[in-house]
This record gives C-alpha cells, sequence and structure tokens, in this order.
C-alpha cells in the first residue's frame, strides 16, 4: 500500500466515523459540532482531489458558516424536547429506512465501479479557450465566463433566501433589525480575540478574493470570510446588526447584482450574446462584476446567519 | 484501488448514511443536519468524477469544479433559509415538531402564547 493510498483511506474512514457521529449521536449539540469537524475533513479531501477552489468553499461555507449557523440553533433550541421520546421512529420503520439507504449506497457505488473509462472531460476545451478570458484560473473562468449564468443565478438565489427569511418577521418587526445581538462587557475575552483576529481576518478576505484571478481562491471564499469578520465585531457587541429597511444597505446588497446583469447586458449589446464579453475586455469586465460583487455577497452572507429581523426600527 | 474510486465509495455511503438520519431523525434540526450530509456526499461524488477527468494539463475537470463551488453556496441558502424557518416554527407554536397534531390540542397551548 502506497503511503498516498494509506492516507487517503485514513480520510475516507475518518469522514465516515464524523459524519455517523453527526448524524446518529443522541446529543444535537454534540452532532453539529461534529458536523463542523467532518466539514474539516471534506476540506482535506477536496485537496486530495486537487479541487484547492472547492475545498476553500467547503471549509468557509460548507463546514464553517453552515456549522456556525446549525450550532447557533441548536443553542437557542436547547431544552425543546420535540417530542422526542412520543416520536421516536419504531424499530420497524428504522429498519425500512436503513434498507432504503443501503440500497441508495448499493446502486451508487455500483455506478462509481461502472463509470465509463476513459472519462468524459471537458478541460481541453476550457484549456483551448483559457487565453480568451484572460484569467488565469481555470475555475473562474469557468465561474464568470464559461458559465456565467450559473453564477449570476447563484447570486439571485442568495437574495431570494435572504428575502424569504425577512419575510418570516412579525408585522411590527419587519425591517427591524435582526434578533443576533449579544451584549457584551466591554473586558470580555471575545473582545479581545476580535480586537486581534478581525484585522487580520479581513487582509486574508481581500487576499484570497484578489488572487482568484490566477490562484485558487475568488468572491465567494473572500465574501465568507469577511462575513465571518463582521460576525465576530456584531458577536462582541462592538458593531449591531443592521435595519433591514436602510436604503443604504439594501443599495450595496443589489449592487452586485445589477453590476452582473448590467455586464449581461453590455455583453448582448457588444459582443452579441448575453453575458458575452467583447475581445479583450474580457478580464476588466471579470474584475469589475468580481468587485461589486464582494460588498453584496459579504452582507448577504452575514445576513442569512443573522436571521429574521426582531427587533424594531431604531431599537 | 485509486482515489476516484475510493471518494466515489466513501460519497455513497455517506449519502446513505445521511438519508438514514434524514428518514429517522424526528428532530427537524437533525433532519437539516443529515441533508447536509447528503449534499456533501452528492458534491463528493461529483468531486471523484471531476478528479476523473484530467486533462490538458489539469490535474482535474474544472467545470464540475466550479459548479461544485456554486453547489456548496446555493445549499447553505436553502440551509440558512431551512433553520430560519423552524426557529420561527418554534417562535409561534413553542415547539419544533414536525408531527401531525390534534387541531384542537394545538389551539390550546397557542392560546397562553402572545399573538402578534
Amino acid at each position: 500500500m502506497t503511503p498516498s493510498l494509506a492516507l487517503n483511506l485514513a480520510l475516507a474512514l475518518l469522514l465516515l466515523g464524523m459524519a455517523g457521529w453527526a448524524v446518529l449521536v443522541r446529543s444535537t449539540q454534540a452532532a453539529m459540532i461534529g458536523f463542523m469537524v467532518y466539514g474539516l475533513l471534506l476540506t482535506l479531501v477536496w485537496t486530495r482531489l486537487d479541487g484547492l477552489d472547492v475545498a476553500l468553499t467547503e471549509a468557509a461555507i460548507g463546514g464553517g458558516l453552515t456549522g456556525f449557523l446549525l450550532l447557533g440553533a441548536a443553542v437557542r433550541l436547547r431544552g425543546v424536547k420535540c417530542g422526542v421520546t412520543t416520536q421516536a421512529p419504531s424499530l420497524a420503520t428504522r429498519i425500512l429506512a436503513a434498507l432504503a439507504a443501503s440500497s441508495v449506497t448499493l446502486l451508487l457505488a455500483l455506478a462509481v465501479l461502472t463509470l465509463p473509462s476513459p472519462a468524459p472531460s471537458l478541460a481541453p476545451a476550457v484549456a483551448e479557450n483559457l487565453a480568451m478570458t484572460q484569467v488565469g484560473n481555470p475555475i473562474t473562468a469557468v465561474l464568470l465566463a464559461f458559465r456565467a449564468l450559473d453564477t449570476l443565478l447563484e447570486t439571485l438565489v442568495l437574495v431570494l433566501a435572504m428575502l424569504g427569511i425577512w419575510s418570516l418577521a412579525d408585522d411590527h418587526h419587519w425591517g427591524g433589525r435582526p434578533g443576533f445581538a449579544i451584549a457584551h462587557d466591554a473586558s470580555g475575552i471575545l473582545l479581545y480575540a476580535v480586537r486581534i483576529l478581525v484585522p487580520i481576518g479581513v487582509v486574508i478576505g481581500g487576499y484570497i478574493f484578489w488572487i482568484g484571478a490566477d490562484n485558487p481562491g475568488g468572491k465567494f471564499q473572500g465574501a465568507t470570510l469577511l462575513a465571518a469578520m463582521w460576525l465576530l465585531l456584531v458577536l462582541a457587541g462592538l458593531r449591531d446588526a443592521p435595519t433591514v429597511s436602510s436604503q443604504t444597505l439594501r443599495l450595496w446588497i443589489v449592487l452586485g447584482p445589477l453590476v452582473f446583469i448590467g455586464v449581461g447586458l453590455l455583453g448582448s449589446w457588444l459582443a452579441g450574446s448575453f453575458l458575452g464579453y467583447p475581445q479583450g475586455y474580457a478580464k476588466l469586465m471579470i474584475v469589475a462584476v468580481e468587485l461589486a460583487l464582494l460588498p453584496s455577497l459579504t452582507l448577504i452572507l452575514g445576513l442569512l446567519i443573522m436571521g429574521t429581523p426582531k427587533r424594531e426600527i431604531g431599537r | 484501488m485509486n482515489t476516484a474510486t475510493l471518494f466515489g465509495l466513501c460519497a455513497s455511503m455517506l449519502i446513505g448514511l445521511g438519508l438514514y438520519g434524514l428518514l429517522t431523525h424526528p428532530h427537524p434540526l437533525r433532519k437539516i443536519l443529515a441533508l447536509n450530509v447528503i449534499g456533501s456526499g452528492i458534491f463528493l461524488l461529483f468531486g471523484a468524477i471531476a478528479f476523473r477527468g484530467a486533462a490538458a494539463g489539469m490535474n482535474a475537470d474544472p467545470v464540475p469544479q466550479a459548479l461544485l463551488i456554486t453547489g456548496i453556496v446555493v445549499a447553505f441558502s436553502a440551509s440558512a433559509l431551512a433553520v430560519a424557518l423552524l426557529l420561527r416554527l418554534f417562535e409561534v407554536t413553542g415547539d419544533v415538531s414536525l408531527a401531525n397534531e390534534d387541531p384542537a390540542a394545538r389551539k390550546d397551548t397557542s392560546k397562553d402564547k402572545p399573538h402578534d
């Protein structure tokens, strides 16, 4: 057995063990913490599959923000029994569920073992056209040039999810501040950590954003880091969560999607297709879209975590 | 066994594990978590397929990898909406149960809650 295979096997076993813990353990909070560890292990797996961009996204969003979101909800729902004893599924249900789950696994495993060889790949097509986009990172080229429509729709999905969360507010809290705020005394250890962490995090977030053109990184990973720093500031009580009816906030949120759509329309005028880039201006337009998306994504990702408005305007 | 097959099989097991959790856990938050395990399994399966597509000097096919980044972000926004719905359900009913309740019994429990 080669060292590389041994490492992969160990990672796969750890990953399965951690997923098993997160799914099966009794305590909900322990499950959520297990899920965050699972996210970190998954990040390592992505580096083994040569997906450094995916690894960064998984670390930032999959494990980080999702874990934070779930753990926060678990803490808020602590002590709620949810009729666990009365609703616990019967043994027959469990056996049926296990049978259903294992047959899905078996079918998928069969599909994995019979994948066509040689594998179909779009890599040659990307390599051939990469020079036209003037960016060095093929993933960025796919996200913002070859499949830019996907990225535009993804941004719109984020905005819609945020609107959905806002619209769950009570009538008299509509447009107010999210309930996400913890008042801490100014001497807390959190405050100290935040003062040291936030400047470093902001610099790293900006760096990951900027190198995305030619190296692993990009706007989503950078924006997630910046959003995390913003959440830290709010958690430490240094900044309050924003009033969601603020016109300035809303303007920054729609800036990214609007610039993206604007560049798309410019493409249909100058290059003959929606989101097409005129010859020689691809990099300029990609950077314009990314720069406009960064503040919007930072705000949206932060607000998705902060949740539904729970305090009236001005409070 | 090569890397892609190993992690492909691992992903199949993750999907099965998540599906079992989704079907058997009564707590909605655990269902959201199980759904995320299924999602990450599907992403990993797709990533293993991308790894098989290494060609033209690239270590993996960049098109599925880019779509994976989009997928992870969309999965996060869906989880955030699901958690917000759950917290709202708790706020309104004082419980997070998804079971079909007797409507009369439900009215009684909500009477002493302040209504907006």
